[in-house]
């Protein structure tokens, strides 16, 4: 197959459009940050960002003035706590509002498997009981057809118009593997009408032809590769680099102060040209400091059956 | 409140894992009461061996080491909706007496006063699991009389509604506090105080809860952590003192 190997800088720009619908997936693995700097600088506008976590991600994005709607399932940061910029718009509307959608966890993961499925809604054994429906007027109580005393919830199909997913390693045409957490990447890029991977490093075909059990994306569904070494941090990329907490603590007081915000954002997204120049700002020590030791996997035997 | 929450997981085998409090929780529940004891992650881990304490739930700790990682769809679906599921922590910001959770706001939903962060797998994780536990600080503010919002849902109040639920879950069986700890009453379904911690009084209960509280009539101390439970808190499990100062 055709390379589809380019640049974020290309990536973002040719296939991430004002007014788009955005999922930049991964939970707390594979969180592609680059991705996020990179429309920061570009200045789109007007995008609706789901995400099952939001994550530091979208609230440097949602401060970056790139987003009017948000769609979710758990709005917060990981093991931390709040995500400031993202409270202040919707508490005091601060700059201005930000519309949400919410769901439960189980409820966005549905969302994507009905998108990438082609299926008009997803049946779920959820929100019996729960408010969420009451201020979502999208997830829908529904009568089995089988039975009429089974209820169910039904989800409305999420097809972003870009979704972009880290993976560890991907060939030139985007044939794309991932081990660790899983997170959604498989299903928001299914179900993503234009595809971005980013990956740690970009090898040969016959790497990932010699385990295929591990390719959670094909490169047909895939319009652009991006190799981009450390682009999830502070997230972490299983077996590359570890996660960086101490960011994670640190964006807590950053994220508090709209000044402190914005003074961090100049610094280190808009004064920057591209990831190489994040990397190197953040210098060789601290990537050392993130390498895990190693835990190998065993190997399997494929067989050969000429 | 640790420990009585690790004795809470005696005999169960997968549990649902929070961060935080949850985890130190399971994971000295497995060293004690429930060696058998399957971490399980709803970022897709299940039976994780992790060799530090993690910081989210997504952390890689987790995935080295575990039995299995599987797609949050299989997660959700395959073990939690599916009833393989025994025991899961919840929290919240506010709780009513029925065991119901609010995560999502305080005060109007569209004009909120503080955005919480919503449901997470809460919602699901409290009708699917077959016994919750809750670990919360006990406070007016938290312990209160009518939820802002209702996240997940616990008790109706009503038993015979409950029972024709026809859920794997069955609402929460103890809420574990600062103060003591609760179960639920079978006829009515109401929060019950059951031990008093050593050194708390009725009385600190009643101040610091949005009700009045029902108490067992078999009302007992808590039993202090034992040296096993506290040593291995202490150089195991939060050496730093980071949750458990």
């Amino acid at each position: 197959m055709s390379s589809k190997q380019t640049t974020m800088r290309d990536a973002v720009a040719d296939l991430v459009r004002d007014g788009d619908t955005v999922a930049i997936e991964g939970f707390t693995h594979l969180i592609c940050f680059a991705a996020g700097h990179e429309i920061i600088r570009q200045r789109k506008r007007d995008l609706t960002l789901a995400r099952m976590t939001p994550d530091v991600i979208y609230d440097q994005m949602v401060a970056g003035g790139v987003a009017s709607k948000l769609i979710f399932s758990w709005l917060g940061n990981p093991g931390v706590g709040s995500l400031h910029a993202i409270r202040r718009r919707i508490e005091d509307h601060d700059p201005e509002p930000l519309e949400i959608e919410e769901y439960s966890h189980f409820g966005m993961v549905c969302r994507y498997v009905a998108g990438a499925s082609n299926l008009p809604f997803f049946p779920i054994r959820s929100y019996y009981e729960s408010d969420i429906p009451t201020v979502n007027p999208k997830i829908v109580p529904m009568t089995s057809p089988y039975d009429d005393a089974t209820e169910v919830y039904v989800v409305p199909p999420l097809r972003p118009d870009v979704s972009i997913v880290h993976a560890q390693r991907a060939d030139a045409s985007g044939d794309a593997q991932i081990w660790g957490l899983l997170g959604c990447q498989k299903e928001a890029a299914f179900a993503g009408a234009r595809v971005i991977v980013v990956c740690e490093e970009i090898v040969e075909e016959s790497v990932i032809r010699q385990d295929p059990n591990r390719t959670v994306i094909p490169g047909v569904v895939v319009d652009a590769v991006v190799e981009e070494p450390f682009a999830c941090h502070p997230s972490f990329a299983q077996g590359y680099y570890d996660r960086d907490n101490a960011f994670y603590l640190d964006w807590d007081r950053i994220a508090r102060d709209p000044e402190t915000l914005a003074t961090w954002l100049k610094e280190w997204v808009f004064d920057l040209g591209t990831h190489a120049d994040y990397r190197e700002k953040w210098g060789a020590a601290h990537w050392a400091a993130l390498r895990p030791g190693d835990a190998m996997s065993g190997e399997v035997n494929y067989g050969r059956y000429a | 409140m640790i420990a009585a929450s690790a004795r809470g997981l005696e005999g169960a085998t997968n549990c649902f894992v929070g961060v935080g409090l949850p985890n130190i929780v399971c994971n000295l529940a497995q060293r004690t009461v429930a060696r058998d004891l399957q971490l399980v992650y709803e970022s897709g881990v299940f039976g994780a061996r992790p060799e530090r304490l993690p910081l989210s739930i997504g952390d890689p700790t987790l995935a080295t080491g575990a039995t299995a990682i599987t797609s949050m769809f299989e997660l959700f679906a395959f073990y939690l909706q599916a009833g393989l599921i025994d025991a899961a922590f919840l929290g919240g910001a506010q709780i009513d007496r029925f065991g119901n959770l609010n995560t999502t706001v305080i005060g109007p939903y569209e004009a909120p006063k503080v955005r919480l962060p919503g449901s997470g797998g809460a919602c699901e994780i409290a009708i699917h699991a077959r016994h919750i536990l809750v670990i919360m600080r006990q406070a007016k503010r938290s312990f209160v009389d009518r939820l802002d919002f209702r996240t997940s849902p616990g008790h109706s109040g009503d038993p015979a509604h409950d029972a024709a639920r026809g859920w794997h879950g069955t609402g929460p069986t103890s809420v574990v506090t600062d103060l003591g700890t609760y179960g639920f009453d079978d006829a009515t379904g109401e929060m019950t105080l059951v031990t008093l911690h050593p050194g708390m009084t009725l009385d600190d209960v009643r101040a610091n809860m949005g009700w009045e509280p029902k108490v067992s009539p078999g009302l007992a101390e808590t039993p202090e952590p034992t040296s096993l439970e506290l040593a291995l808190i202490r150089e195991e499990l939060d050496p730093t003192g980071a949750y458990t100062k």
